[in-house]
């Protein structure tokens, strides 16, 4: 398909899977603030989510399609781009591009390698702080098995960390999309920037808020 | 009243780029340029540098340039790292040596992207966007003899947006200052000044399709949004103008 050989077609589809990821991670998030309300709450979340069966197959295969589109046409992007611009200027001076837009493959490969960790941590529930009860009865108390985790500073330091890279993707990210999709000009740009770096930082707050919390002793049993 | 005394004169240091072809491995020299005043423009200020070069029996220092004016496009160099020097809305020609002061050093490289081969020391080949151009930056609609103005009802707005659009000189510094070597704010902005004015419509599908296979077929790379061009940019082509450009390209596809 002509599509999928285009520069502005591949990066229009960086785009969709980007937003589907953002819509993600914005549902995961409100999800997960349920934890606030306390622990029946989080537990009925996500016993909620475990009975919808089949749905959740479904949906897991869109996000990892999304996912796997996007890291794909990230990848060969990033590596054609490296091609076209094979010699350095002697002094680099930068004029607009930021550290977020210069580093979006790391922050990229970083957040992919975050996220195996996080599903083989409560999904799959196979890493060592995982206690052999949250294995065997899923979905089981969630409550304490992410209490348990967070409770080891190393691991909340973990996704501290990976919410500050998603924080860096996005606020680069977000106004990236609509530019890329069409939907921007002069006008908009600087406010859909401005959302979007607060939109990021609401991820980095409300995400980090769980470990923060759980470390500081505040969200206990 | 007395000329330039020796005091009004600067002296500068300047790291040029020196490569002999295409083919041939590059290299930094430097130079020392005497006699400079505030009323010297950049290129004059090479000038000054290559005479001494030429009296000294070595190589003049290779760059374009035609017009001085900043309306032609083809001066090209890159000034302490960024195109023409990074003020606002100026070319290298346009540059003017009171900006710099007395012992000031200065990089000055080519444009650096695959897609702009260097033919030697600072005049690198440009014919990736005029062949851009071919590809669909006209319209081939028969419009007779002159016709009368305003036959044609154009709204304020839209012939505002496609002159500003127009106002590209096709320098290429865009391109230049694009850390993925993408020619995005150039094709957009082609693209742009047609899509905007009813003379453009018919043609509107296959020229974003042909321009945009061009450019990647002629090795420029593809837009990550740093916006790196706009500010490169010495006619100040905004960035809206690549939303255009994909706006038109999804439309092409409807
Ligand atoms: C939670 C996961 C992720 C989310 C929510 C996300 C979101 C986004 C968004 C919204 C964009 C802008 C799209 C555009 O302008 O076209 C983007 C671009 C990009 N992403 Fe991701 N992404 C995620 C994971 C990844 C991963 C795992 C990688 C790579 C291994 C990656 C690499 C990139 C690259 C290279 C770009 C292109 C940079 C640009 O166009 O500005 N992303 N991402
Ligand atoms: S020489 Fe014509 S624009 Fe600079």
């Amino acid at each position: 398909m002509r599509f999928l050989s285009s520069s502005v077609g591949r990066k229009v589809l960086m785009a969709i899977t980007g937003f589907f990821m953002l819509f993600f991670v914005t549902v995961h998030l409100l999800g997960n603030s349920s934890i606030f309300i306390g622990p029946g709450a989080l537990n009925t979340y996500a016993e909620k989510l475990h009975s919808l069966g089949p749905l959740v197959w479904i949906f897991r295969g869109f996000m990892f399609l999304m996912l796997a589109v996007h890291v794909f046409f990230g990848i060969m992007l990033t590596l054609e781009n490296s091609a076209a611009n094979p010699s350095k200027y002697a002094i680099g001076r930068k004029l607009k591009a930021t550290f977020a837009s210069e580093t979006m493959i790391w922050t990229g490969v970083l957040l992919l390698s975050f996220l195996v960790y996080h599903l083989l941590q409560f999904t799959v529930r196979v890493t060592p702080d995982i206690m052999p009860d949250a294995v065997a009865n899923r979905p089981g108390d969630v409550y304490k098995m992410v209490l348990g985790s967070f409770r080891i500073t190393t691991i909340s330091l973990v996704y501290v960390a990976a919410m500050a890279t998603l924080f860096l993707h996005l606020s680069h990210g977000i106004q990236s999309l609509f530019q890329t999709v069409g939907c921007s000009n002069d006008k908009t740009l600087p406010k859909v920037t401005m959302v979007g770096k607060l939109v990021s930082a609401l991820f980095l707050v409300g995400y980090s808020a769980i470990p923060v919390l759980i470390l500081a002793g505040i969200l206990k049993n | 009243m007395s000329g330039h005394s020796e005091h009004n004169t600067k002296t500068l240091k300047l790291i040029v780029w020196r490569q002999a072809g295409p083919d041939k491995p590059g290299r930094f020299e430097t130079y020392t340029a005497k006699n400079i005043t505030d009323h010297h423009s950049f290129l004059e200020m090479l000038d000054v540098v290559n005479e001494d070069l030429i009296k000294e029996g070595k190589e003049p220092i290779v760059f374009d340039h035609d017009c001085r004016e900043g309306i032609c496009g083809v001066c090209s160099q890159v000034v302490n790292g960024v195109p023409h020097g990074g003020h606002e809305r100026t070319t290298v020609c346009q540059l003017h040596m009171r900006l710099f002061k007395d012992g000031d050093s200065i990089y000055i490289e080519p444009w650096r992207a695959r897609a702009f081969p260097i033919i030697k020391d600072l005049m690198v080949d440009r014919g990736a966007l005029d062949r851009i151009i071919q590809a669909g930056g006209y319209t081939s609609a028969h419009t007779g003899g002159s016709p009368d103005a305003n036959a044609i009802p154009i709204p304020r707005h839209d012939a505002e947006y496609s002159m500003d659009a127009a106002e590209c000189i096709g320098c290429g510094a865009c391109v230049a200052g694009c850390p993925n070597g993408a020619a995005m704010l150039f094709t957009g902005a082609k693209v742009s000044q047609f899509a905007a004015l009813p003379q453009g419509q018919v043609e509107a599908a296959e020229r974003v399709a042909n321009m945009l296979k061009e450019m990647q077929d002629c090795g420029f790379g593809n837009c990550t949004n740093h916006y790196e061009c706009e500010a490169a940019c010495p006619k100040g082509i905004n960035v809206k103008f690549i939303a255009r450009l994909n706006r038109e390209y999804l439309k092409s596809l409807l």
